[in-house]
């Protein structure tokens, strides 16, 4: 009888091919069909601000492994529009509906647009999410624009800048911020990564806001207006101001979804509008918000590749089930980025952050491992060219250890806590 | 064939840079670089590297779109 459940999917990429992967692992013996609105098949995200832009890899050459062998049912170029929980099926754009046993929803984020939607629309504009806006922006690139404006300092916005240098183009790198990745990473270990982006050449200009972007009469992009009366001439600007949440096709589906992600448990049960888990019907990856362990002030939601494939794996044991037979999902967050030859890491969440220590090696060498700590707690550590030392902190963050961290005899003497230097409205970069 | 490193997991140790150097490289002290679709022809060094890797931070997949091939290393 088991043999006969039906999955669905809704999301083909990163979560979404891990999940079903792990349906199969699991038990699921039924058809599984994988629903998304791109064209493609899963690919990886991660190398499309970096490598996919300089032209080091092509954008069609990253589709992710792990997709043969799973006998999976494609629903490509389709997006889900709706979700008839009464009925169990999912509505397609289509027309199609497909009845499911089991669905998991890892629909993930989108580019964050810019706010001006004939501006956005200008030639010239790009977001950075999907294969097929870094394929657009690679062209661009690659006709060698005498200037690049990126618009925000996130890990997304300097990885352009890194790639866009590495290719020998001017870049300018603006944010409202005090300095790059100031959100996630704090001012203070912010500025470390500004000496860099000035040191290869990005005009980095920290507390700068574009107000308006102008084209031509042809509807090129031209230049940036900025707050203040600056002018910055573009013939190329990337937005890089963060994802929105893809749950708009789940309005009035009765599951407890907004900007903030699809509600869920601790077991990835997506939840209904009176906060109960709904039957067979489970979330992971970016699109999904829930309640971690390590973190009290409610529930989260991951915008990284690990997270993705973690709790995508976990959503599947749920769905194969019975759920209470594996605990809550309790990965530890971690995530990396690259930036010219800067491999930065980190485990655990700096949100609330109230200090700041450097660890081993020092801000000046630009080779450290700064821990971040919380009401006494150790709640983070962040590496610059150091990743060795990460899997002993996360240690450290799982059992709550205390800040500052106590270490061992062989370690540089004492750790000297300073202020993180937060912006005062947290964002995630 | 279609490559992915898990760079959470991978320690920049750079045992696939010697197994299979014309897919994998250390940029800097520790950014590692990929090629993530190298032709067929390099499946053994391919191989050897997904073994080498201490961390098994490295999958690979032969035949992408041929359903029912083995072809498949890794786990973890
Ligand atoms: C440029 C870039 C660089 C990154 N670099 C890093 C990095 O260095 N390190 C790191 O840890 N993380 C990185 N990330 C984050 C990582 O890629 C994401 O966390 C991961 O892709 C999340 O996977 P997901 O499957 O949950 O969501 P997504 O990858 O967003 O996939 C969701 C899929 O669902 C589709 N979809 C949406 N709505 C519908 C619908 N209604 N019907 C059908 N399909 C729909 C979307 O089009 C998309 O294909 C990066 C992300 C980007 C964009
Ligand atoms: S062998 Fe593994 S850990 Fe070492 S660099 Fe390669 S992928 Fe990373």
């Amino acid at each position: 009888m088991a043999e006969a459940l039906r999955a669905v999917v809704v999301g083909a990429s990163l979560a979404g091919l891990r999940g079903a992967e792990a349906l199969r692992r699991e038990g699921h013996r039924g058809p599984i069909t994988l629903v998304g609105d791109e064209p493609h098949r899963p690919y990886d995200r991660p190398p499309l601000s970096k490598r996919v832009l300089s032209g080091e890899a092509r954008p069609e050459a990253i589709d992710l492994p792990g997709q043969a062998g799973l006998d999976l049912t494609w629903r490509l170029g389709a997006a889900a529009v709706g979700l008839d929980l009464p009925a169990r099926a999912v509505a397609l754009a289509t027309g199609e509906r497909l009845p499911f046993d089991r669905l998991l929803i890892a629909t993930g984020t989108r580019a964050r647009p810019w706010p001006n939607p004939a501006e956005a629309a200008l030639s010239g504009v790009f977001t950075l999410r999907n294969r097929d806006d870094a394929a657009a922006l690679r062209a661009a690139l690659a006709a060698k624009p005498a200037r690049v404006l990126i618009i925000g300092a996130g890990f997304i916005g300097c990885e352009a800048a890194a790639a866009c240098r590495s290719i020998g183009l001017s870049v300018t790198l603006v944010d409202p911020t005090p300095t790059p990745l100031a959100s996630v990473l704090g001012t203070r270990i912010g500025r470390v990564v500004a000496e860099m982006l000035r040191r290869e050449g990005v005009d980095y200009r920290p507390e700068t806001r574009v107000e308006a972007l102008e084209g031509d009469a042809a509807g090129r992009v031209r230049a940036a207006r900025l707050a203040g009366g600056g002018r910055l001439d573009a013939p190329v600007v990337v937005v890089a101001l963060g994802a929105l949440r893809n749950t708009e096709w789940l309005a009035g589906s009765g599951v407890a979804a907004d900007a903030g992600g699809v509600a869920c448990d601790g077991l990835c049960r997506v939840l209904d509008r009176a906060g109960r888990p709904v039957d067979g019907v489970a979330a992971a990856g970016d699109v999904a918000r829930f309640p971690h362990p390590l973190f009290p002030d409610g529930p989260v939601a991951f915008e990284h590749w690990g997270h993705a494939v973690e709790q995508a794996q976990h959503a599947a044991r749920t769905l194969v089930g019975p759920p209470e037979d594996h605990g809550a999902y309790a990965a530890m967050p971690a995530f990396w980025s690259s930036q010219f030859d800067l491999n930065i890491k980190s485990v655990g969440l700096t949100n609330g952050a109230d200090a700041v220590a450097v660890t081993q090696g020092s801000l000046a060498e630009r080779r450290f491992v700064a821990v971040y700590g919380r009401a006494g707690r150790t709640v983070a550590a962040v590496s610059f060219d150091s990743a060795r030392w990460l899997p002993a902190y996360a240690a450290r963050i799982a059992a709550g250890d205390a800040f500052p961290p106590i270490l061992g005899a062989t370690d540089q003497g004492r750790v000297a806590p300073m202020d993180p230097g937060f912006p005062q409205r947290p964002a995630r970069g | 064939m279609r490559v992915v490193v898990d760079l959470n997991r991978c320690q920049a140790y750079a045992q696939c840079c010697y197994a299979a150097p014309s897919s994998f490289a250390l940029h800097g002290p520790e950014v590692l670089i990929y090629d993530p679709a190298p032709p067929p022809e390099r499946r053994r060094e391919i191989e050897r590297a997904v073994q080498a890797c201490p961390v098994r931070a490295i999958r690979f997949e032969a035949e992408p779109d041929a359903p029912g091939q083995p072809g498949e290393a890794r786990h973890g």
